[in-house]
């Protein structure tokens, strides 16, 4: 009988193309987006006379950069950054990749887009010069992020070196309660394995929990496992997979749909795979959580207290604890609870889909908000069903801005929308690094749910308490 | 890319883990051209202050560790996000080794291409190494790549493991693509055997492109 394979180990070895001396895999990647930051890979393949091998399976989606208050001059924050969404668009059209354009609808967040799209499939190998791409791993794919030199590399030769990664499994077993979201399970196993906990290795969710996730919420979940330090996040493919994927513009259709969908069928993992490392957690112990400090492991339940430094033995992680409390303001012991917040941001590649607006919008709904928030479709097209379903007209009414341009937005602070120095942010977004959402920024990560909320009490509050009306 | 060999140069130690790439490189320089300023940007926050003065405390200003070239840094180095500038503003600030008991895996990667050689070593040896430049400023490390040694201020000397491959692309400054190159036939003939197990898996847009 065949050794048992993991759903990582069948994508792997399907997608081998050589070994070198050294034991790294020539990879062939089936799918590759750039954003405006690819730039310095385009430069070194123009650079070196290269062409890229093959532009039907590369994207160019222009999000980092993009202004959210709307697409005209005026609404970019300087020529120059304009300049730089137009170099993407150049390079796409020299190259004849796929672009979806400035006036494209379907224009959006890459790691939106590709799953939106269809783009995204169970068994493929994604990459893209960004660390979140291990989001599209919630269909079955292995996808992860890689640098410029890399990206350059993957168009002039749709392959990478890659040494093979160890296997983690996260089983998450049991029911969430009520109230806790995607968000909340994925920063509870961050707030587990820590921050480097996934170094090296690809995590596979499994378990019930994860099972029972629409495919949103998974996207949520492998969006974060680079936040644990995972070269990439999967979850097997199954008839929830299916179901979002069919009808899709990229998907295949008609015969070659049932073809693909009995190939995909063989990848889930089989019984007895061993995987380097297993964690489990319990689902029903996961609570809402709210990040306090600086790297997303610095994470609390809503009911929980900031740590004393005073309290830690070790100088050198008292000194660290010193320093995260001070960057962000806090008081040894406070409560999460009783932290105030200047700003909500919702949106970004973890939280931007229509299910992560209608979860703020069932809290937001009959509410006004008290401080200024911001909340971002993932894509044109996100945003068009939000307003279908009245969304934006909750949102107005809550006295929150719904952007009309799809973007990255506040979680990286480069297209204008930025946290001021100092200024405390509950964010939907992945990263709650010193300057992440613009110098001084304070970051706490929460749900759209949490982030709704604080937006609604002005500071976090579980919400398991609001009341909906 | 400049190859490496072996190198000695005054090593700075950085106490905090997570160093995060945001850190390394903040995101506002991220669409900067690769020119003269580049690095001019690393550590641009932890450096200087928002009217642009030294901050005393960051280690890189302090006497004796101004013109260091190697950091000793802890636990998951470079950790964050894919930014290849990260990398560059290192090299053009000129960096060549980064010591640290556990790195972010793209920044690890991205390393190799650009020929900053990341080095990998127990805790306690990071510990030791940070305390003597600690209580040496100035004091100067050597990275021997072909040997696979970290030699420290008190000649103490320690190996690392390094993939051979990697080892063998810093030692010779080879180009990643010229070397991908010669697997041509290889890839071509992957590519043709791909699209004949699953003809469906290019959608019919993306076969017109």
């Amino acid at each position: 009988m065949a050794q048992p394979r993991s759903l990582f180990e069948k994508i792997w070895e399907r997608h081998s193309i050589t070994t070198n001396e050294a034991g790294q895999s020539l990879l062939f990647i089936d799918r590759h987006f750039c954003h405006e930051l690819s730039f310095h890979a385009f430069n070194m393949l123009h650079g070196n006379n290269r062409t890229v091998r093959h532009p039907e399976r590369t994207f160019a989606i222009p999000d980092h950069y993009t202004p959210t208050t709307g697409l005209n001059d005026a609404d970019y924050v300087d020529a120059d950054t304009k300049a730089l969404v137009q170099n993407l668009i150049n390079n796409a059209e020299r190259n004849k990749i796929n672009l979806f354009g400035l006036d494209d609808k379907r224009r959006g967040i890459i790691h939106v887009v590709g799953p939106e799209q269809g783009i995204t499939q169970p068994g493929t190998i994604i990459v893209c010069g960004d660390s979140h791409t291990s989001t599209h791993g919630a269909l079955g794919a292995l996808a992860f992020g890689i640098g410029a030199s890399d990206v350059s590399h993957v168009l002039a030769t749709q392959t990478l070196w890659q040494p093979k990664p160890k296997s983690m499994r996260v089983t998450v077993t049991g029911k969430r309660s009520i109230g806790v979201t995607a968000k909340d399970v994925i920063l509870a196993i961050i707030g587990h394995i820590g921050a480097a906990g996934g170094t090296g290795h690809v995590i596979e969710y499994a378990g019930s929990a994860i099972q029972e996730l629409s495919v949103d919420e998974r996207l949520t979940v492998c969006n974060m496992s680079i936040e644990a330090g995972a070269r990439a996040g999967m979850i097997a493919p199954d008839d929830n997979t299916y179901d979002y994927l069919r009808g899709r513009p990229f998907a295949p259709q008609g015969d070659d749909w049932d073809k693909a969908e009995q190939f995909w069928r063989t990848l889930p993992t089989d019984e007895n795979a061993i995987f380097d490392r297993e964690e489990t957690l319990d689902a029903a112990s996961i609570e809402p959580m709210v990040t306090w400090g600086t790297s997303p492991e610095d994470v609390l339940p809503v009911g929980g207290t900031v740590p004393d430094p005073s309290q830690e033995t070790d100088p050198k992680r008292r000194e660290a604890l010193n320093r995260k409390m001070d960057y962000m303001g806090l008081r040894p012991g406070q409560q999460i609870s009783d932290i105030q917040v200047d700003r909500v941001f919702i949106g970004s590649c973890t939280n931007s889909r229509i299910e992560d607006l209608r979860d703020a919008a069932s809290i937001l709904k009959g509410h006004k908000a008290r401080i200024p928030t911001i909340i971002v479709p993932g894509s044109g097209l996100i945003r068009a069903r939000a307003e279908q379903e009245g969304l934006d007209t909750i949102f107005e009414a809550a006295g929150v801005e719904w952007r009309p341009a799809a973007g990255c937005s506040m979680c990286i602070g480069v297209n204008g929308d930025f946290v001021n120095n100092k200024e405390r942010c509950a964010s939907t977004s992945n990263r709650n690094f010193e300057g992440r959402q613009g110098r001084g920024a304070r970051t706490h990560l929460v749900s759209p749910a949490m982030a709704a909320a604080a937006a609604v009490t002005g500071h976090f509050t579980d919400v398991r308490k609001m009341e909906k009306s | 890319m400049e190859p490496f060999t072996c190198f000695t140069a005054v090593a700075a130690p950085m106490d905090q883990d997570n160093i995060d790439t945001d850190q390394i490189l903040p995101a506002r320089h991220l669409m900067m051209p690769r020119d003269e300023r580049y690095g001019g940007y690393v550590f641009k926050d932890l450096r200087l202050d928002q009217d642009g003065n030294e901050i005393n405390s960051f280690v890189l200003n302090q006497n004796g560790f101004r013109p260091s070239r190697i950091i000793v840094a802890g636990h998951n180095f470079g950790c964050g996000s894919s930014r290849e500038g990260a990398v560059f503003t290192l090299v053009d600030a000129g960096f060549r080794a980064i010591i640290a008991t556990s790195f972010g895996d793209i920044f690890y990667n991205n390393s190799f291409n650009n020929g900053l050689l990341p080095v990998v070593l127990p805790e306690q040896t990071v510990q030791k190494l940070r305390q003597q430049l600690h209580d040496g400023p100035g004091a100067e490390v050597t990275v021997d790549l072909e040997a696979q040694t970290v030699t420290g201020p008190d000649q103490s000397t320690y190996r690392f493991e390094i993939d051979a491959h990697r080892r063998n692309r810093l030692l010779k400054g080879l180009d990643a693509v010229g070397y991908t190159l010669q697997y041509e036939d290889n890839i071509t003939t992957f590519e043709e055997q791909y699209s004949d197990d699953a003809p469906w898996e290019l959608s019919a847009a993306q076969k017109q492109t």
